[in-house]
């Protein structure tokens, strides 16, 4: 398959079974809501080493907000149940319990229920107050700034984590431009994020290392430094690749953004040195959620 | 199938205990067997439809007619469908009540939504004293649902409140929210004096500026972020609470009762 003269591979993406929620962090303004938000969600680009992988989902008018005011959705993705509470209850209480005028609301109110601010209430130190409103259940923790407003708990569902694409270009800059093409488009769709920085991972790896202590080691295949002394999937004329991963709430919701993103990147075409389409493909090791690219692009 | 309704067909001298008809205990019977119930009248009993003209059969929808102060007992329990009371109703109107609806069409007597579970309680009149209490002797009052009350409330309002919601359009009378446990009362009327006397925990919401007691200590002015959505919470109901003007999140907070555990507040509109 070839769209505006870039080759789509004929292989798929592997992705893995994952559990996630989604949390409203509002503020009195846009800009201190997006502070935590960006706070919550830092140092979570992989699993592999950070405990969670999570992102800015989007911006919320007040409209959209439980208490009206200007609010940040963010997702955050774990492999199991246990790491996703954990990584939600210390990045509640150390990003947004200490981020001026913030508040945090469940955004997801179906499935298992896991502490939100239900117990980041026991630094309200026996003067937090509990209010229960339309069968929610509310804390308000006193703080120097006035009240720390949060949801007690939030709904854990199943998703899917490690949705990817591989950019191969001619440049280092032309595939770095594609791939920002991309995120601009794919950070429009709902209950999706990219969590490496800026959307955009240019370490891929593949499954195992010859050192036995690490899980994952470079994705050699891709790195084009050395095309001539590995077994390498890539062909003279490709400079650079960069890979952008996709974490979704569900498998349609990485399909579609996949299609977003791989048709914003082929919209650049082949006269911008996008020369091929590729995806993170481990035989199957990794996961049992398969995305094919052609499919998704026919 | 039209509403089971139950029109009086005179006032009794003596109370009447009206908690046998209850949706749920109706479920199942014909209005031949409803009308054969026997209601306890002051010393005697009588049959249901010696008090009632009975018609309908939807007994999932009751209304009471002609309601007058000394039918108690009224949707005692309720635990599904809905009562509507067109008249005034005597005492512990919806007592215990566990879910469902009840309105009443004028005033009620003592002890309304005593001990209520859950569910709607709307009084369009005026309440008697200890609404949302606990009977005496018993430690929590009611611990859940909402009552809506159009006209003024009785004393001892919410005495011993474990939790729900309580609004007030009139005025409350004295000692309202005495020893809540928690809960949030709201009154935009006027409160009377020893305003939530040995309050534990629980939010007294306000639109006019209270006489407050010597334990009840100013902790400032301050813009709160659940009010917001406590007030979004009340746009269902058919009430001035539900009128986005009467809203606010800007409060004179006070902390009480110092003389009980003092984790209760007093918010009062600014």
């Amino acid at each position: 398959m070839i769209i505006n003269g870039v080759s789509i591979d004929e292989t798929f993406a592997e992705a893995f079974p994952m559990k996630a929620t989604r949390a409203i962090i509002t503020a009195q303004n846009e800009k201190w809501a997006m502070i935590s938000a960006q706070a919550m969600t830092g140092f979570a680009t992989s699993v592999i080493a950070c405990g969670c992988e999570a992102g800015i989902e989007r911006v919320l008018d007040p409209s959209e907000t439980p208490d009206g005011r200007p609010g940040v959705s963010v997702l955050i993705f774990a492999m199991g149940g246990k790491g996703l509470a954990k990584q939600l209850e210390t990045r509640a209480g150390q990003c947004v319990l200490t981020s001026p005028t913030s508040a945090l609301f469940a955004g997801i109110d179906e499935g298992l229920q896991i502490p939100l601010g239900k117990n980041l209430r026991y630094f309200g130190d026996g003067f937090q107050i509990a209010k229960k409103i339309e069968g929610k259940r509310y804390w308000r923790v006193p703080v120097m700034d006035g009240e720390f407003l949060t949801e007690a708990t939030t709904g854990r569902v199943d998703a899917v984590g490690g949705g990817n694409f591989l950019v191969l270009a001619e440049s280092q800059p032309q595939a770095l431009a594609a791939c920002e093409a991309a995120i601009v488009e794919m950070k429009k769709l709902p209950n999706v994020i990219m969590p490496f920085p800026g959307g955009v991972v240019r370490s891929g790896s593949k499954v195992g290392s010859k050192y036995p202590a690490l899980g994952a080691s470079t994705n050699d295949a891709f790195c084009p430094t050395l095309k001539g002394i590995t077994k390498t999937d890539l062909s003279p004329e490709i400079e650079s690749v960069m890979e952008i991963v996709i974490d979704g709430l569900t498998k349609e919701d990485i399909d579609k953004a996949m299609r977003v993103g791989i048709q914003a990147v082929c919209d650049l075409g082949a006269e911008n040195g996008i020369k091929r389409i590729s995806a993170g493909n481990y035989g199957g090791k990794l996961g049992p959620f398969h995305f094919d690219l052609q499919e998704i692009m026919a | 199938m039209s509403a089971l309704t139950f029109t009086a067909r005179q006032e009794t001298a003596q109370r009447v205990d009206m908690s046998p008809l209850v949706c749920q205990l109706l479920k199942d019977l014909t209005v031949t067997e409803i009308a054969a119930i026997e209601l306890q009248n002051g010393k005697r009993k009588m049959r249901a439809d010696e008090l009632f003209e009975i018609k309908g059969s939807d007994t999932q929808n009751i209304v009471i007619k002609n309601s007058f102060a000394k039918l108690d007992f009224i949707a005692k329990e309720l635990q599904e469908g809905s009562v509507t009371v067109e008249g005034e109703a005597g005492a512990y109107l919806g007592m215990g009540m566990k879910s469902g609806a009840i309105t009443v069409h004028g005033n009620v007597g003592l002890y309304a939504a005593c001990e209520m579970k859950n569910g709607l309680l709307t009084i369009n009149g005026n309440a008697g004293d200890f609404l949302g209490a606990a009977l005496p002797g018993n430690k929590q009052g009611m611990k859940g649902g909402t009552v809506l009350v159009k006209g003024n409330v009785g004393q001892r309002a919410g005495d011993h409140m474990r939790r729900g919601i309580m609004l007030i359009e009139g005025n409350a009378g004295d000692y309202c929210g005495s020893r809540m446990i928690a809960g949030t009362i709201a009154v935009m009327g006027q409160t009377g004096r020893f305003l939530g006397y040995a309050m534990q925990r629980g939010n007294l919401l306000l639109w006019q500026q209270p006489i407050l007691s010597a334990t009840f200590n100013d902790c400032g002015s301050h813009t709160l972020a659940f009010l917001p959505i406590l007030f979004k919470s009340f746009a269902k109901f058919d009430s001035r609470f539900a009128d986005a003007t009467q809203a606010f999140n800007r409060v004179q907070r006070y902390g009480g009762d110092m003389a009980e555990k003092g984790r209760a507040e007093i918010l009062v509109k600014l």
